[in-house]
């Protein structure tokens, strides 16, 4: 996603209000960024904290603000400034972190975001993307540039939407089905394990899916709400801890609206139950996140 | 009204609103009027300022008002239920204050980003900040200092209210005195030193930095007495927490009338 979110960038750098600033990070993906911006382009250096500072400073002053760095740098050491100085003041300053949930995989837990969404998208007018596909990575900025709004986007490795997959409008993919018998939610690019193991799945034919990109929920869609309701079974896959994910929003909602449900289970990211660390494809699968996993636990809805 | 009467007026309406309230942070606010003063009662056109140590909201509620951004209905409002007037200011309720400040260590990397703002906007005016000398402890005061320099931001301005205390002790006992001169030399800051209670010394000293385009930053190093005016509150470190007791508010009000002959 990140060669395809500076080529997206590219094309907005002629906006005379748009301000990119980089916490130290960007080689091999910005250079063409940064001599199309020329000055609107600024390396804040690696002092994560006076980046957001200093970006809400020249939000006040009218620009929008992208804020570019790794996930859980952004995030976790310039929390008070996002809160304070960004999102009291509801400013378009638009956080960027690269490679959310165990993206970056054998580079450790310091560099991996799994609770980035709970720790965000509380704050008050904070907005979370959090795109799976290539397609709707493309809604999900266009929405934020024009949003004006504190932001939070996760960059993932994204592949394209599959065929089977309809983009909706309220910041969704589906695969609908009036049969469904299981109802399943997912986000970010984890979709693409849930997508693996549904594909070619036995029960492929009883279920549905909603692929959702944007935090806080803070209603059911409806036909999130309708599927929940013919089905009364629901399984949520999210790369992030189960509190303050989408699995805890949907439990909220559901039990808000009275829906009755047989049958909940959450995969999610685990943390580092074995204290050991690999790939991100060892992570999801050391988490249950992986293709075998998600099949075999669609099994036991049957 | 003269400079020294506005002194005065002030410190009597930064006394009224903490004996009301009864609450504290009397000290720091008495500590840092007379820069407030400096800075917006002599504003000029794009100026922006910036109170970094929110914690100092009656002096900027007080000179706020002075000069027609918060009315009189407001002020009476201050510390009480449904206020747009808190202990530390709030956020989106003045045009002229930006910023909900409160938290040490923000003021600096907001205002640093207004400067830059400017530059690339070609706007006029001076973004100015108004720091503690306890927020110099913090890392993002440095972390913007550098940035500051860096991007030759000419257009800030940034006066350390300087009175030598801060939450729990002496500042040069606490990191040292990280609001020296030296340090913020040694940066790339253009530094100038003076009384943080002379409101004609501050001026000049302000007229200077504005005037001088050198491509670099500029701080004020305003040498202050927490809790100036009121005898038995300078330099008392307790006068950043203690309320007034009625016979406390009488004199301290006497001391200002005369002092500041009202």
């Amino acid at each position: 996603m990140r060669k395809h979110f500076s080529a997206y960038i590219e094309k907005l750098a002629g906006e005379e209000d748009i301000i990119f600033v980089t916490g130290d990070l960007g080689y091999n993906a910005l250079e063409n960024l940064a001599s199309k911006m020329g000055n609107r382009f600024i390396n804040a250096g690696v002092a994560e904290q006076n980046m957001i500072g200093v970006a809400a400073g020249m939000a006040s002053q009218g620009f929008r603000v992208i804020c570019y760095s790794i996930a859980p740098f952004i995030v976790y050491r310039s929390l008070e400034q996002i809160r304070n100085d960004v999102c009291f003041h509801d400013l378009p300053v638009y956080l960027v972190g690269n490679g959310g949930g165990y993206g970056y995989g054998i580079m450790g837990s310091s560099h991996h975001a799994i609770e980035d969404i709970g720790t965000l998208s509380g704050l008050p007018n904070m907005h979370c993307y959090i795109p799976a596909f290539i397609e709707d990575m493309n809604t999900c900025m266009e929405e934020m540039f024009t949003s004006r709004k504190p932001s939070y986007f996760r960059l993932g490795l994204g592949k394209n939407m599959p065929a089977t997959l309809t983009p909706q409008s309220y910041g969704a993919a589906t695969a609908e089905n009036p049969d469904a018998q299981l109802t399943i939610i997912t986000q970010g690019p984890v979709a693409n394990n849930l997508l693996a193991a549904w594909k070619e799945h036995a029960h492929k034919d009883k279920t549905e899916l909603f692929v959702l990109n944007k935090m806080p929920l803070t209603s059911l869609p409806e036909a999130v709400s309708e599927s929940i309701q013919r089905t009364k079974k629901i399984l949520v896959i999210e790369e992030h801890i189960s509190i303050g994910g989408i699995a805890s929003a949907v439990s909220l909602l559901v039990n808000e609206n009275s829906l009755p449900i047989d049958k909940f289970i959450s995969l999610h990211a685990q943390g580092y139950p074995n204290a050991l660390y690999g790939s991100q494809g060892y992570h999801q699968h050391i988490s249950g996140l992986d293709e075998e996993n998600i099949s075999r636990i669609i099994n036991t809805y049957f | 009204m003269d400079t020294q009467k506005l002194q005065g007026k002030l410190r009597t309406n930064i006394l009224d609103m903490h004996f009301r309230a009864n609450s504290g942070h009397i000290g720091c606010s008495l500590s840092c009027i007379d820069i407030m003063i400096s800075i917006l009662k002599f504003k000029e056109r794009g100026d922006t300022f910036i109170l970094s140590k929110g914690h100092a909201a009656t002096a900027l509620y007080t000179i706020m008002n002075e000069i027609g951004e918060i009315p009189d209905e407001a002020m009476a409002t201050f510390y009480k239920d449904a206020t747009t007037l808190p202990a530390h200011p709030a956020a989106l309720k003045y045009n002229a204050i930006p910023f909900a400040t409160g938290s040490l260590g923000h003021g600096l990397p907001l205002g640093t980003g207004i400067a830059k703002a400017k530059k690339i906007k070609k706007d006029a005016g001076t973004s100015y900040v108004l720091m503690s000398d306890g927020e110099t402890n913090e890392g993002t005061t440095w972390e913007a200092g550098h940035f500051a320099v860096v991007h030759k931001l000419d257009n800030l301005v940034v006066f350390i209210d300087k009175n030598g205390l801060q939450g729990f002790g002496n500042t040069a006992d606490i990191l040292g005195d990280t609001a020296s001169r030296n340090r913020w030399e040694a940066i790339g800051f253009e530094v100038a030193e003076v009384d943080g209670h002379s409101i004609s010394a501050m001026l000049g000293a302000k007229q200077q930095m504005v005037d001088n385009k050198n491509g670099k930053p500029k701080l004020i190093i305003a040498n202050t007495v927490k809790g100036k005016g009121i005898n038995y509150m300078e330099n008392k470190m307790e006068w950043h927490y203690l309320p007034m007791t009625e016979a406390q508010y009488e004199d301290a009000k006497s001391k200002i009338n005369t002092d500041y002959n009202l």
